[in-house]
């Protein structure tokens, strides 16, 4: 009918055109699609695996929030809200796990953390470049020993019966001490050993930092007439202090998400008081009393709390330096 | 460094160098006098003789471990577990970590997302033991291996480390017809050996060392790796057990005059393999370390 007005045709034309694009763009993600096909094999058995031991756990912590029961399953199993959640911080030891968490970390951050950056200043100055080297490779060797190794080492040396640092005691008369199963002694063993395994290894940044700076301003500082220790102090320090400030933002980041397996490998009930921390808890509560619920509770309590102080950190480090995680 | 020769400067290396040495000792001693004891007698032990040398060699502890039959089980048990965690864990993360570093990879944001959540947030302990229980895993091998067969963290390296590989050597490729696959397997990997060969090395550390996956999901301790055993041996003193229930009671009567010798002998047994190998990979491991860092 040739009563079409020129506005329908641009309307029609327009409805047509907007369908042709949208059928293009579908063509055109299909051929794409097809193009990268074996590029998207290659990634399928890495993401099935993400989404299955990654994912599938990420949604199983909702049984933090049921009363869960084998035979009725995920499911099945009866919601109960936030009562294990309430349950776990009327525990009577809840601040007792906290502060544990808090003091092996906070020491660690005192006394090995420090000892790196000592480490790696020392190291530096050493003129003869094999014997750096051979001292550097010495150092980090305890990291590579596994834990149980280091545990079963403090285990025998601090033994009441033969371990060497009783034989030491002995000659100055002292009586024989059982270390590991007394409270005052747990966290200097455990730092001690924190610092005995890392020290070397997290060396290793502040010394790649320290090879970076120019030689030339240690020359130039010889002639203004500095000393070592004045050099040490303005050039060298400086020269790796944004790296030790992420580091030292990240370590905050990470202060109640402490590794407890050398945890779990030294306490004992004799020093659950000072020797208990969340993760060996939630272990102990989970797998041993088979608690699931609760300690699945307790579990992702954790992982929020690493969560906000992880995106914390971050976002100070980003302030701070115009650096960040990502 | 132009020489400084005052006395501050002597002072100063004096300082450094004694503390250095005394690094050397604090390092070197604990390893010295666990092979010590393991290769004393055990009254030589007792006395309270021994330092960093043996006194009164003999290799008997090392017999009595040989003959109990638990540690060579569970040394076989670890190279095992190494070899086949290792060979999984590097399939997967290649063959994750070169699509997404290749930007024409449809959703390739998306997943990367995906990847980096998991940095930051996970399931937990519970979680991840009632899948494996569902998976029907539980006291198999797969529940060593699979639960960690690709670590974000190395995922991510790789990722950057094929990242590096110019685009220009794929094209004269497809343009002779190959596809993603052959490319993958002909062109990159093959200019990838370092990478590889550092992220296997961290693997392999990683399931030498491991324990705690072992813990929780073996039942049968003729499963169990070395490190649990190591555990059992030196906290819980479980070798007595073993060859009582064994019947031996010559082996028994032996065992129990070397107790301590015995678990010396055990833990510098485990460390040994890792020192041995350690100056031939720590380099690689500190080129890893300073890739992460940068990236990270």
């Amino acid at each position: 009918m040739l009563s079409i007005s020129h506005l329908e045709i641009s309307t029609q034309s327009e409805k047509a055109l907007s369908q042709l694009n949208k059928k293009n763009r579908f063509r055109r993600l299909l051929t794409e699609l097809n193009r990268t096909k074996y590029l998207q094999l290659l990634v399928l058995p890495g993401l099935i695996y993400f989404i299955i031991f990654k994912y599938i756990p990420m949604y199983g912590v909702i049984i933090a929030f049921k009363d869960f029961n084998m035979r009725l399953g995920i499911l099945k199993s009866p919601w109960v809200g936030f009562e294990n959640f309430i349950k776990f911080f009327n525990y009577p030891q809840f601040n007792r796990l906290i502060i544990n968490t808090l003091v092996l970390s906070i020491y660690h951050l005192i006394f090995a953390f420090p000892a790196s950056i000592i480490l790696a200043l020392m190291l530096n100055e050493v003129k003869n470049q094999t014997y750096k080297r051979f001292v550097q490779t010495v150092s980090y060797l305890p990291h590579f020993i596994s834990t149980v190794s280091i545990a079963g080492m403090l285990v025998l040396f601090l033994s009441p019966q033969g371990g060497f640092i009783n034989n030491i005691l002995s000659y100055f008369h002292i009586e024989p001490i059982y270390f590991l199963a007394e409270t005052r002694w747990f966290r200097t063993i455990y730092t001690v050993s924190d610092i005995w395994q890392g020290t070397g290894w997290g060396a290793i940044i502040y010394l790649a930092a320290l090879s970076n700076v120019d030689q030339e301003m240690y020359e130039a500082a010889t002639i203004d007439g500095a000393t070592r220790l004045q050099k040490i102090w303005y050039i060298s320090i400086p020269a790796i202090q944004p790296t030790i400030v992420i580091m030292l933002i990240m370590s905050l980041g990470k202060m109640m998400s402490l590794s407890s397996e050398k945890v779990l490998l030294l306490q004992m009930p004799a020093t659950y008081e000072v020797s208990d921390v969340i993760g060996t808890y939630i272990y102990r509560r989970g797998l041993i009393y088979a608690e699931y619920s609760f300690s699945a509770a307790v579990g992702l309590f954790n992982s929020a709390v690493n969560l906000v102080l992880v995106l914390i950190s971050n976002f100070i480090c980003r302030k701070v330096t115009e650096t960040s995680l990502w | 460094m132009v020489k400084d020769n005052s006395v501050s400067s002597i002072v100063l290396d004096v300082i450094i160098h004694i503390s250095l040495f005394f690094l050397l000792v604090v390092t070197l001693y604990p390893v010295l006098h666990v092979a010590s004891v393991s290769l004393s007698s055990p009254s030589a032990f007792e006395r309270g003789l021994v330092t960093f040398y043996p006194v009164e060699f003999t290799l008997e502890s090392y017999k009595l471990i040989w003959e109990a039959g638990t540690v060579p089980r569970a040394y076989l048990n670890t190279v095992f577990y190494t070899i086949l965690g290792t060979t999984i864990n590097l399939i997967m993360t290649a063959s994750m970590a070169y699509p997404l570093s290749r930007e024409r990879l449809p959703f390739r944001s998306f997943y990367n997302k995906i990847v980096i959540i998991t940095m930051f947030f996970s399931g937990g302990l519970i979680p991840e033991f009632l899948l494996v229980q569902n998976l029907k895993i539980y006291n198999t091998i797969w529940a060593l291996v699979l639960p960690g067969a690709i670590s974000t963290w190395n995922l991510i390296i790789m990722r950057t480390f094929f990242q590096s590989i110019p685009i220009e050597l794929e094209e004269s490729a497809y343009l002779d017809g190959a596809n993603e696959l052959i490319v993958f397997i002909r062109i990159i990997l093959p200019l990838s050996k370092a990478s590889i060969a550092t992220i296997g090395l961290f693997y392999a550390v990683s399931h030498w060392n491991s324990w705690f996956s072992a813990l929780i999901y073996l039942k049968d301790s003729n499963k169990y790796p070395l490190q649990l055993i190591l555990r059992d041996i030196i906290m819980q003193g479980q070798m007595a057990q073993e060859l009582a229930a064994q019947g031996d009671l010559s082996l028994l009567e032996k065992q129990t005059t070397n107790v301590e010798s015995i678990k010396y002998a055990t833990l510098f047994a485990s460390i040994l393999p890792m020192m041995v190998v350690y100056p031939f990979i720590q380099k690689y491991f500190v080129k890893g370390v300073m890739i992460g860092s940068l990236k990270g």
